[in-house]
Formats: C-alpha cells, sequence, structure tokens
C-alpha cells in the first residue's frame, strides 16, 4: 500500500494561505491571552490549594458549594471532573486561591475543605484523592523554571542546527517552533485549560517533535541543494517537502493516533498534557511545511535583492 | 557478510536478555512471583502512580546566620568587658544588615584595644572595617555565610531525616531540592496524610528557654510606651499566650537564649501532678552547667528572682517563674495534648532544627487514583502501540514486521533500562514512553519511505536497502539530538514528573537508535540473504 506515491504540490505557491491561517490562529490565541482567558495557570504556577475528592454518589455541586460557604471558604471554586471520553465521575476538584502572600498557613486551606467536607457529608464520607498546595515562592519559581527551560531547549536547538546546518536553517526552525508554541498556548488560553507542569513538559515535548519534522524536510532540502546547484531554491524547498511528504503524513499520523489514545484512555489526570500533544502535533507539522521552509526561500529572495550570493549556502555537508 | 549478520544477530539476542533481566530482576537478587509483581518490584513507580505525600519545604537560613551573629555578638561584649573596655556599645544583628556587628561610642584611645579583641581567633569569620563616625563594624565573610548555610541545610535535613525515620516510612527521600540553597525535598510513599507530617517535621522547628525581661503586656505599643518607646538592644519583643486559650500577650525577652534546641539530651513525654499532659527533659551536661548557673543566680529565694520563657518557632509558650536552681532536667507544661506532647518531645529527642522553616509546596497522591492513573496510562500505551503496529503492517507488510519486532524491543530495552538504573516511572514518564513509540515508528518509516524511493528508481533490492539507511541514518541523528537536548535541559531544570518525562525519553530514544537502526537492519540483512538477489522486497 502506498499513499502519496508521487505529489507535485507548489506548496511555496500557497505561502500567502499560510501566513494568512497562521496570523488568524496566532492573533486569536494573542486576544485571548491579552484580552480574554488570559494565561490559564494551574496551581503549580499561580500558587493556591486543590484538593480532588471523590464522592460514593454523583455530587450536587450546589450542596458542595453550599459546604463550602458554610465553612467562610467563599473564593472556593467547584469543578466537576469528566473524562474526556464523556465518562461520568463521582469526583470534583475544589480549588482555593492563594491565601496569603505569605507561605505561613500553607495546610489551612486544605484543613478547612476537609472539615467542611467531613461535617457535611459524615454518612458518605468522601475520600480525599489528591491534594495540591502551593505557596506563592515555589509557583514564582516554577514559572521562572518553565520560562528559562523553554528557552534554554531552544537555544540549545538553535546552536545544534546552526553546527549541523547554517544560521539561518536554525533560526527558521526556532521561529516555526515559536509559532507552534504561541499557536497550543493560544489554545489552551481560548478554550480556558489550566496550564500545569504536565503541560509545560508537553509543550516542551512538542518542541522537539516540532523540530523533528524541521530537521527531515531541512535534511531533504540540504541533500537535495547539493545535488542540482542550478535549480532555484523554491524548486528545491518544493521537490523535497514533496518527497518527504509520505514519511511526513505516516509519521505524524501514527504519533497523532498514540497521542489521541493518550487523549481519549488516558484519563483524566493526563488530560491537559495529552491535549498539548493533539494540537502540538497538528500544528507542529504544518509548521515544518508552511513556515519553516517558506522562511528559507524569503530569507534567499532578501538576500538576493540586496545583491548578496543568490544562491543559498547548502550548509556543512552530511556525512552519511 | 554471513559470519558477520550472525554475530549481530548474537550481540542483539544478548542485549535482548540483558534487559529482559532488567525488567524482571533488577538490582534486587532474583526472586519468583508472577510475572506482574516482578515487573512492579523493579521498576520505581513515582508517587503519582503509587500514592503518597510530596513537600518541598524551605529552611530560613537566614535566621540560623543572625543568630549566629548574635550570639558573636554578645561573646564580643564579655571579651571587651574582658578586656577592661567599658563604653562601647555592640550592637546585635539588625534586619536591614542581618550580617554586621556594630561597635559604636568605642571611648578616645581605645580602638586599638577593641582592634586587637575583634582581630582575635574567635572573630575570624568577620571582615573588620572601620566607620567615618569612628565606630566598627565587623560583617561575617561571604565564605563564612556559605559555610554556614550549608551546615543549617545539612543539619536540617539530618534531623528532619530522624525525625521521619521515627515515623515508620519505608524508603523515604528527604533531600536538597532545587536551584536554590535553602529547600529541601521530602517524599513519603504511601503516606496520606500529610497534616500529621508537617506537624512532626515543624511544629516544634526552634524551642529556646529565654529570660524574661518583662511583661506581659496586652499590645506591642503598651510594651513600648512601658519601656519608653526604645527596646534594650538585648531584647526583643515576643508574641505569645501564657497558657493555651489565653489571649495573646506580648513579653520582653533576652535575645540570647539560655538553652537551645540542641541543648536537649532527652524528652520523654509525661504528666504533671495534676495529670495534665507535659514533657520532662534532660540537657547536654555542658547546656546543665550554663543553665545552673543562670537559675542559681535567679532563683525565687536570690536578691534577683527571675522567670524564663518557653519559646516555639519564635511564640511564647510558657512563661515559669525560677523556683529552684535546675541543673540538667526540668519539664515544659503548656497545654498541650497528649499527641503533641508525644510529637514535641519526639522533637526534642531528635535534635532541634537550626532554623525554622516552612513549606513552599505540598501534593498528596491518594493510592487509589494512582492505581487507577497506571491502569489508564497502561491501556492507553497498549493501544496507541497496537493501532500502530496493525498501521505498520498493513502500509508495510513484510517491513511492517522489523518495525514492529523494533518496537517491542525498545519497550523491553526502556523498561529493563529502568529496572537496573532504579529510575522512577511517573505518570508523564508513561507519556514520555508513548511519545518513544512515536519516535521510533518515526525512524522506521523515514528508513522504509526512503527504500522504496531507491527501489523506484530502480535499484536492487539490496542496494535500495543499503542506500535507504545510509540516507535516512543522517535525519534520524539530527531528530533525535534535537529532541535529547531538548530533554535533557527539562531533566537539568524540570522537577518531579517532569524529570521523570525526560528521562524516560532519552533512554527510550537511546534504545530507538539501536532497535530502529542496528535491529532492523540485521532484520533486513538476513531477509536479502535468504532471498536471491533482484527479488521484490516485501515493503
Amino acid at each position: 500500500m502506498e499513499l502519496f506515491r508521487s505529489t507535485n504540490i507548489d506548496w511555496l505557491g500557497k505561502k500567502w494561505y499560510f501566513l494568512g491561517f497562521s496570523l488568524i490562529f496566532s492573533v486569536a490565541g494573542i486576544l485571548s491571552l491579552l484580552f480574554w482567558h488570559h494565561l490559564p495557570l494551574g496551581v503549580d504556577f499561580k500558587g493556591g490549594t486543590q484538593i480532588r475528592v471523590e464522592f460514593a454518589q454523583t455530587p450536587n455541586e450546589a450542596h458542595i458549594r453550599q459546604a463550602m460557604d458554610r465553612a467562610g471558604l467563599h473564593d472556593a471554586t467547584i469543578q466537576r471532573i469528566s473524562d474526556p471520553s464523556g465518562h461520568a465521575a463521582n469526583k470534583v476538584i475544589i480549588a482555593l486561591p492563594q491565601s496569603s502572600a505569605t507561605d505561613a498557613a500553607h495546610d489551612a486551606g486544605r484543613q478547612s475543605v476537609e472539615n467542611a467536607l467531613l461535617a457535611n457529608y459524615h454518612d458518605s464520607t468522601p475520600s480525599i484523592e489528591q491534594v495540591e498546595i502551593v505557596g506563592p515562592t515555589a509557583g514564582k519559581q516554577l514559572q521562572k523554571q518553565a520560562f528559562l527551560a523553554t528557552i534554554y531547549s531552544l537555544i540549545g536547538m538553535l546552536v545544534y542546527l546552526w553546527f549541523r546546518f547554517e544560521l539561518i536553517y536554525g533560526v527558521a526552525a526556532v521561529v516555526a517552533v515559536f509559532h507552534d508554541t504561541l499557536i497550543t498556548i493560544g489554545a489552551f488560553s481560548l478554550t480556558n485549560q489550566e496550564i500545569t507542569l504536565t503541560v509545560i513538559a508537553a509543550i516542551l515535548t512538542l518542541i522537539g517533535y516540532s523540530m523533528n519534522d524541521t530537521i527531515v524536510v531541512f535534511d531533504r532540502i540540504r541533500e537535495n541543494l547539493a545535488l542540482s546547484r542550478r535549480e532555484s531554491l523554491a524548486y528545491v524547498v518544493n521537490r523535497s517537502i514533496n518527497q518527504t511528504l509520505s514519511r511526513t503524513v505516516i509519521s505524524s499520523g501514527l504519533t497523532f493516533l498514540t497521542v489521541l489514545s493518550l487523549y481519549l484512555f488516558g484519563g483524566e489526570v493526563l488530560h491537559g498534557f495529552s491535549f498539548a500533544l493533539v494540537v502540538g502535533i497538528l500544528i507542529g507539522t504544518y509548521s515544518s511545511i508552511a513556515v519553516a521552509a517558506p522562511m528559507l526561500v524569503a530569507y534567499q529572495e532578501w538576500r538576493a535583492k540586496r545583491g548578496k550570493t543568490a544562491t543559498l549556502p547548502a550548509g556543512k555537508k552530511a556525512k552519511a | 557478510m554471513g559470519k558477520n549478520l550472525a554475530g549481530k544477530t548474537a550481540s542483539i539476542i544478548a542485549v535482548l536478555v540483558i534487559f529482559f533481566y532488567g525488567i524482571f530482576f533488577g538490582f534486587n537478587a532474583p526472586k519468583m512471583g508472577s510475572l506482574k509483581t516482578l515487573i512492579t518490584n523493579n521498576i520505581n513507580l513515582g508517587l503519582d502512580l503509587k500514592g503518597g505525600t510530596h513537600l518541598v519545604l524551605e529552611v530560613h537560613v537566614a535566621e540560623a546566620i543572625a543568630s549566629a551573629v548574635d550570639r558573636d555578638a554578645a561573646r564580643l561584649e564579655t571579651d571587651l568587658q574582658k578586656a577592661g573596655i567599658t563604653g562601647a556599645t555592640v550592637g546585635r544583628s539588625d534586619p536591614a544588615h542581618p550580617q554586621t556587628i556594630v561597635v559604636s561610642g568605642i571611648p578616645a584611645g581605645k580602638l586599638g584595644d577593641v582592634r586587637n579583641v575583634v582581630q582575635g581567633v574567635d572573630y575570624a569569620n568577620y571582615e573588620v572595617t572601620t566607620a567615618p563616625d569612628g565606630s566598627l563594624m565587623l560583617t561575617m565573610k561571604q565564605a563564612a555565610v556559605r559555610d554556614l548555610s550549608a551546615r543549617t541545610l545539612d543539619t536540617s535535613i539530618e534531623t528532619i531525616r530522624e525525625r521521619i525515620d521515627k515515623l515508620g516510612v519505608a524508603e523515604p527521600v528527604i533531600q536538597k531540592y532545587g536551584l536554590g540553597e535553602n529547600q529541601i525535598l521530602v517524599e513519603l510513599p504511601g503516606v496520606s496524610d500529610p497534616a500529621r507530617v508537617e506537624e512532626v517535621i515543624q511544629s516544634t522547628a526552634k524551642l529556646e528557654i529565654h529570660a524574661v525581661v518583662g511583661g506581659p503586656w496586652g499590645t506591642e505599643q503598651d510594651a513600648l510606651q512601658a519601656n519608653n518607646g526604645v527596646i534594650p538592644p538585648d531584647s526583643m519583643l515576643v508574641r505569645g499566650s501564657g497558657s493555651a486559650g489565653a489571649p495573646e500577650q506580648v513579653w520582653l525577652l533576652k535575645r540570647v537564649s539560655e538553652v537551645e534546641g540542641t541543648d536537649f539530651r532527652d524528652a520523654q513525654p509525661s504528666q504533671d501532678q495534676n495529670g495534665r499532659p507535659n514533657i520532662r527533659f534532660t540537657l547536654t551536661t555542658e547546656a546543665g552547667d550554663r543553665f545552673y548557673k543562670y537559675t542559681s543566680e535567679h532563683s525565687a529565694n536570690t536578691a534577683t528572682p527571675g522567670s524564663m520563657a518557653i519559646v516555639l518557632d519564635n511564640k511564647v509558650r510558657e512563661v515559669a517563674g525560677i523556683q529552684s536552681a535546675i541543673r540538667d532536667s526540668g519539664e515544659i507544661t503548656g497545654g498541650f495534648t497528649q499527641q503533641q506532647a508525644n510529637d514535641l518531645s519526639l522533637m526534642l529527642r531528635t535534635g532541634a532544627l537550626p532554623a525554622s522553616i516552612s513549606y513552599l509546596e505540598t501534593r498528596v497522591v491518594g493510592p487509589s487514583l494512582g492505581a487507577a492513573s497506571i491502569r489508564q496510562g497502561v491501556i492507553a500505551a497498549v493501544a496507541g502501540m497496537l493501532a500502530v503496529m496493525l498501521f505498520m503492517l498493513v502500509y508495510y507488510r513484510g517491513a511492517g514486521i522489523n518495525a514492529n519486532l523494533a518496537l517491542i524491543l525498545n519497550l523491553v530495552i526502556l523498561l529493563g533500562f529502568m529496572g537496573f538504573t532504579g529510575a522512577t516511572l511517573t505518570l508523564p514518564g508513561i507519556a514520555g514512553v508513548i511519545l518513544t513509540i512515536g519516535m521510533g515508528v518515526d525512524s522506521n518509516v523515514l528508513i522504509f519511505e526512503r527504500i522504496r524511493e531507491e527501489l523506484r528508481a530502480g535499484k536492487t533490492a539490496a542496494a535500495a536497502v543499503q542506500q535507504g539507511f545510509a540516507h535516512a541514518w543522517v535525519t534520524i541523528i539530527d531528530t533525535h539530538v534535537t529532541t535529547i537536548v531538548s530533554a535533557a535541559i527539562l531533566f537539568l531544570f524540570g522537577t518531579g514528573p517532569v524529570r521523570g518525562f525526560a528521562l524516560t525519553l532519552v533512554f527510550g530514544l537511546l534504545a530507538n537508535l539501536f532497535t530502529a537502526v542496528f535491529v532492523s537492519r540485521v532484520i533486513f540483512d538476513s531477509h536479502l540473504q535468504k532471498k536471491e538477489r533482484g527479488a521484490p522486497l516485501s515493503i
């Protein structure tokens, strides 16, 4: 069986559509980040208390709400958990915002929630499945760490690509990956899903994955440039994308399949993580074709206009 | 090629055997049991999978430094008196400059004498400078501050470990944490009551006995008024209630404690004559002598009777008049419950923390959630893998078998690796396994697509395989190295489950380089050897 035996699609000719598509999603994400849901940081980064409770029967949210109000916990948020597969769960997450600006009184929130539950559900004791309490210091630290980890891994990859290809390849790949990260974070903001530590891990994974896709195309461009220096860069880039298209579609499709299985069967603990990967793999595959490769051509055209060398350096020759 | 191939096949089988052994036996001595228990015994499960408590706490290192500076300042005062220098004032660590002692008001002509004292061996940790107004400033050297900080953290870890050990938790993790130098990670598998743990670790983080200078007053303003608006430099105001339930009061205490947590040799929970829980303690000989000197000078029947405050975590817990001289044993009553008295005496027995601590993070996972997560994660992994394997067989036919064998082998190596190294498998780690599957498949697809291209270009099967691997290899290396770079950075900067994820991904990718490239090639080669040259390749 073979899909895409010999495609001959003019990818670069569609660059304005791609640009429009990328702009719409990036701008929608940015607008949501700025004006709508903002950055929906989870308890990991924002600090606060989050308690996951399982009830014997399907809990009545209004009843829990009243119990919290009676205990004086008016700022508690109560959220019912549902699996992506639509599985009804007798679970809720009760969250309290950061109670004070200090790390003191760390455990007070958890105790008051537990007491309120015990007082109101004494005949069918709800069980506490998970507690997460993050103080302001830890939250700030984690924010900083996540930011640094992302920046450093981008720099690390840029340096590697610079070393293996040329600087412009590295820059194009990093821009594409930045584009993917922006759109994925935008998707979290648009759907108002919490960004937790594991989501950051997923975003870093998608950075690696999107980079993979880009490198596969770049490798082929380098190879083709070394073979035929007469053809225009645009022609070589188009041919390279077409030659690697079957691989791109199969690999991304299969990875998408595993990630989708994680999203559907992995349970709601991994919900955010797998959502980031589902979105990230789609957008990462797209960007290697629609963002990274056209940038190489745009760079070369810009250089040509300034009267510099007309051909893009093919980069260091790969050792096979 | 024949001999070579046999050697390669043998090495693959050897690797397979080694890692299978790792899955089932790991570092432990071989034990028999069901397949499942063997695997779960040898793969270290993270707290998110097996349930437990995860705490991150911060040691207030600055406090230990400030109290060291205070102690040195008190000693300097005595040393100056011994040297016959009167009139100079020794300033204690003030919050803005906690590492500096200021000697001001030095009488004319005595500067040289003071210098001689502060340049003594007792003050070697300090840098001495002269202020414009003629006073001397002793600032603790950076190296000494670093030393003291490190020691404070180490002592805290030791103390917490001893306390946790007494709780009887199996395999606790207590270690330095994060990028700073003042955080400790505590992981307690199977413990799901963080309140009890926090209390045992912290509630008496710092216990001291201070001499009472004055009080109590209702508020700090009252206290200031009673002292003409100035707190004497060797004293401090401390809040607290004399007995349980009483409204808060403010006491004026001597700044340097008479007895600190480290001075306790033993402590036992007990009951006083009224049957209320209390704690009987014994002091070390050295502290006992010191305490005897003080209490004998200030007991009820002397000219200067005094009282003492028991200060717990910078709060006055109890104030008692000194009835008679105490040498090395006494008791603390403070309206405790029996549980509190038990826990408090446990703390005193295992030594006090050198500085107080606060909690930055608490995460508790109940055992049922962990079990559900394992089940779901495994179902997702198996479902994803089956779907991928089915597709590979349909799409690449014969070569699909290569890919699937490589995939299974990859998983065996990954799990075996974890068994050998004791790396922890976390929930994101399972996700890492799923991602490894994706990357492994990608390597195979890259190779197969390339071989198909070569075949289309009219190459023979053998040449196509040769060329396909050679071309794909470059790309595979590039893609793997970039992912490993990002995973390594994730490992360096991430914590907990994220680290588990990064580690799993790195192991998985390394295993993948072996299986997708080397193993797959050997299978192709052995296949080609059986076929006649030119026969079509099933791909």
